[in-house]
C-alpha cells in the first residue's frame, strides 16, 4: 500500500454515465485485479475504484456515475492532481486460468477484466470475453479488449446490441477452462450458478478505510470471515457461501 | 526543544498519539506503512471472549466531516487474538499496547481480562462499555453510573494492570458515570465513543445502514468530544484519554487543553492511514507556535 499523488492525463466519457480517467504517477505497486482508493475533495470517505489498467506510470481507471462523489469525479480536468491509496486488495491469481480462461464483466465491473486479458494474452493464453450491460448506450471497450486478440461478446439485458440477455445467456457460445468475473450481485450468483469450471469473484461492498483497518466490509466465507478490501476483493468460487 | 512525552496511568508515552480501538486493526496493517513505534501506543480491536461477525453489511455510511459505522464488534474471539492477532502485533510493536475489551455480561468482561491479563505487552485495559453497535451488551453497560461501576469492580478484581474505562455520549450525564466509574477503581477515563447516529438513502429511501443506525464519527464530533473531556476532568481525579474526531496537532492540543492526559485518533486513520506520523511530526511546530515546552505541562490548561 501507498498514498501517492496521481495527476490526471485525461477524463472522458466513454459511454452512459461511465467516464474513463488516465492518471500519471507511480503505479509500481499496483496489481492485477486490485483497487485505489481516491481522495475527492469535498468528502470525507475516498472512493474505491477497481484498476483498468496500468501501463508504465499511467494507471486507467473507468466509473460509473452514481453518487456525489463520482459527479465530482466527471468533472476533475486535465492537470488537477489526486491523492490515490494503491495496491490495495489481493487481485486475480492468474496461475489458475487454464490455457482458455473466461472474463465476464457485467457493467461497472468491466474495467478489471482489460488488464486481466492483456496479462492472460500476454502468457499466451486464449481468453474469451463475456461484457454484459443493460443497452447500447452503456456499452464501452468492446474494442479494445478485441485489440488484445480476444474472443469478444456483448450482451445486452434489452438486446439492443450483441447477445439479447445476461451474460450468463452467451456461456453456450464459449468453451473455458477457468472464469474471472466482476459485476452487480445478481450477476455473478448467476454466473456462479451457470458455469461449470472453478473462478474467481471481484466483489464490491461499502468501505470504510480499503485497506483493512475498520472491518466495514466484512463478509463469511467458508474458510472464516474476510474483508473485501484486504482478503478480497477476488474470492475462490470454493470459498463463496450461496 | 520541545517534550511530547506524557504519562498514562504510571506509564510513560513517547507522545500523547494513541490510535483508537476498531481503526487500527491489531497494527500490523499500518506497520506496513510506517514504524508504528513511533506512536505513543496503540489500542488494539476490541475483544470478547467470543469470535463474533459483527452486523450484516452495508455498515459503512459516509456524512459531512465524518462516517457511521455499524460493524458490532467483529473480532475473532479472545483466544484466537491471543494465538493469532497478537504474535504478529509483537512483530511490529514493541511497546505497552492497550488492551480495548468489551462484553455482552460482566462475566464476558471479565473472563476475556482474565485471559488477556497475564500478556506483557499489555500496558493498559480499556473497557468498552460504550459500543452503539450492539443490543444486550456494549453501550448498556455505559449508560448507567451502577453498571458502569460493577464492570469496572469486575474488571479492578482481576487484574494489576490499569484499568482505563471508554465511556458512551450518548447519555445525559457523563460525569456521573465517570464518577461512578472513578469510584469504582477505574484508573482513567476514556472519551468519547462515537455518536449514534443514522443516514437514510434518497434512492432506496431507506436507512443506509443494515443495522439501521450505527455510531458516527470524525470531526464533526470534535466539539462534542471536547465538551465531554473538559466536564470530566473538573470532576474526576484519574487521567483522561480524549478522542473524537482529532486528526491535526491543533486538535491534540485543544484536547489536552480540555484535559486529556493521551489523546486517541480514529477515524482519521481510516481516511489517512498515515494520519498520526503527520500529526506527531507537525506537534512541535504547532506546539511551538503557541509557546508550548511540553506538553505535560498543558493537560487541563483551559480550566
Amino acid at each position: 500500500m501507498k498514498d501517492i499523488i496521481f495527476t490526471i492525463e485525461t477524463n472522458k466519457k466513454i459511454a452512459k454515465n461511465t467516464y474513463e480517467m488516465v492518471l500519471l504517477g507511480d503505479c509500481a505497486d499496483i496489481k492485477c485485479g486490485q483497487f485505489v482508493n481516491l481522495k475527492i475533495e469535498g468528502f470525507y470517505l475516498r472512493r474505491p475504484i477497481s484498476v483498468c489498467n496500468v501501463e508504465g506510470d499511467r494507471l486507467t481507471l473507468i466509473y460509473k456515475v452514481v453518487g456525489q462523489g463520482t459527479e465530482v469525479m466527471a468533472k476533475m480536468e486535465k492537470g488537477e492532481e489526486i491523492l490515490t491509496l494503491t495496491g490495495l486488495g489481493n487481485g486475480y491469481d492468474i496461475s489458475k486460468s487454464g490455457d482458455k480462461p473466461l472474463l465476464v464483466g457485467g457493467g461497472a465491473g468491466v474495467p478489471p477484466m482489460y488488464q486481466l486479458c492483456r496479462e492472460l494474452v500476454k502468457m499466451g493464453k486464449a481468453p474469451s470475453v463475456i461484457l454484459g450491460f443493460n443497452s447500447k448506450d452503456e456499452v464501452f471497450y468492446e474494442n479494445e479488449f478485441k485489440a488484445l486478440g480476444a474472443n469478444v461478446i456483448v450482451a445486452t439485458a434489452d438486446g439492443s446490441y450483441g447477445v439479447k440477455g445476461f451474460v450468463t445467456d452467451a456461456f453456450q457460445m464459449v468453451d473455458y477452462t477457468y472464469f474471472y468475473t466482476c459485476g452487480p450481485e445478481p450477476m455473478l450468483k448467476a454466473v456462479y450458478n451457470k458455469s461449470v469450471t472453478s473462478g474467481q469473484f471481484s466483489f464490491e461492498e461499502r468501505m470504510g478505510c480499503g485497506f483493512g483497518a475498520c472491518m466495514g466490509c466484512s463478509c463469511k466465507t467458508k474458510y472464516g470471515n474476510k474483508r473485501i478490501c484486504k482478503d478480497g476483493p477476488v474470492l475462490e468460487k470454493e470459498e463463496i457461501i450461496w | 526543544m520541545v517534550s511530547l512525552k506524557t504519562n498514562l496511568c504510571g506509564i510513560e508515552l513517547d507522545n500523547p498519539l494513541i490510535p483508537a480501538s476498531g481503526t487500527f486493526g491489531f497494527g500490523y496493517e499500518f506497520a506496513e506503512i510506517y514504524d508504528i513505534n513511533m506512536l505513543g501506543s496503540f489500542s488494539f480491536k476490541g475483544t470478547t471472549k467470543d469470535a463474533g461477525f459483527g452486523n450484516p453489511t452495508p455498515r459503512i455510511a459516509e456524512c459531512k466531516n465524518g462516517l457511521i459505522n455499524s460493524v458490532g464488534l467483529q473480532n475473532p474471539g479472545v483466544h484466537k487474538v491471543l494465538e493469532n492477532e497478537l504474535p504478529k502485533l509483537k512483530a511490529c510493536f514493541h511497546k505497552p499496547v492497550m488492551a480495548n475489551v468489551s462484553g455482552f455480561s460482566v462475566e464476558d468482561y471479565v473472563y476475556t481480562v482474565k485471559m488477556l491479563d497475564s500478556e506483557p505487552q499489555i500496558g493498559w485495559f480499556e473497557v468498552n462499555v460504550s459500543c452503539p453497535n450492539v443490543h444486550g451488551g456494549g453501550m448498556s453497560f455505559g449508560t448507567s453510573p451502577e453498571a458502569a461501576a460493577e464492570v469496572t469492580r469486575a474488571v479492578k478484581a482481576v487484574t494489576n494492570k490499569p484499568v482505563i474505562v471508554k465511556l458512551s455520549p450518548n447519555v445525559t450525564d457523563i460525569v456521573a458515570i465517570a464518577k461512578a466509574c472513578e469510584e469504582a477503581g477505574a484508573d482513567g477515563i476514556s472519551l468519547i465513543n462515537t455518536l449514534l447516529g443514522m443516514r437514510i438513502d434518497l434512492k432506496s429511501k431507506k436507512p443506509v445502514i443494515a443495522n439501521k443506525m450505527g455510531g458516527f464519527s470524525g470531526p464533526a464530533i470534535k466539539p462534542v468530544a471536547v465538551r465531554m473531556v473538559y466536564q470530566v476532568y473538573e470532576a474526576v481525579k484519574i487521567p483522561i484519554v480524549g478522542g473524537g474526531g482529532v486528526e491535526s496537532a491543533e486538535d491534540v492540543i485543544e484536547m489536552m487543553l480540555a484535559g486529556a492526559s493521551a489523546v486517541q485518533v480514529g477515524a482519521a486513520n481510516l481516511v489517512d492511514p498515515m494520519a498520526c506520523p503527520k500529526i506527531i511530526e507537525d506537534l512541535p511546530r504547532v506546539m511551538e507556535k503557541y509557546g508550548i515546552k511540553d506538553l505535560k505541562d498543558i493537560i487541563g490548561g483551559a480550566h
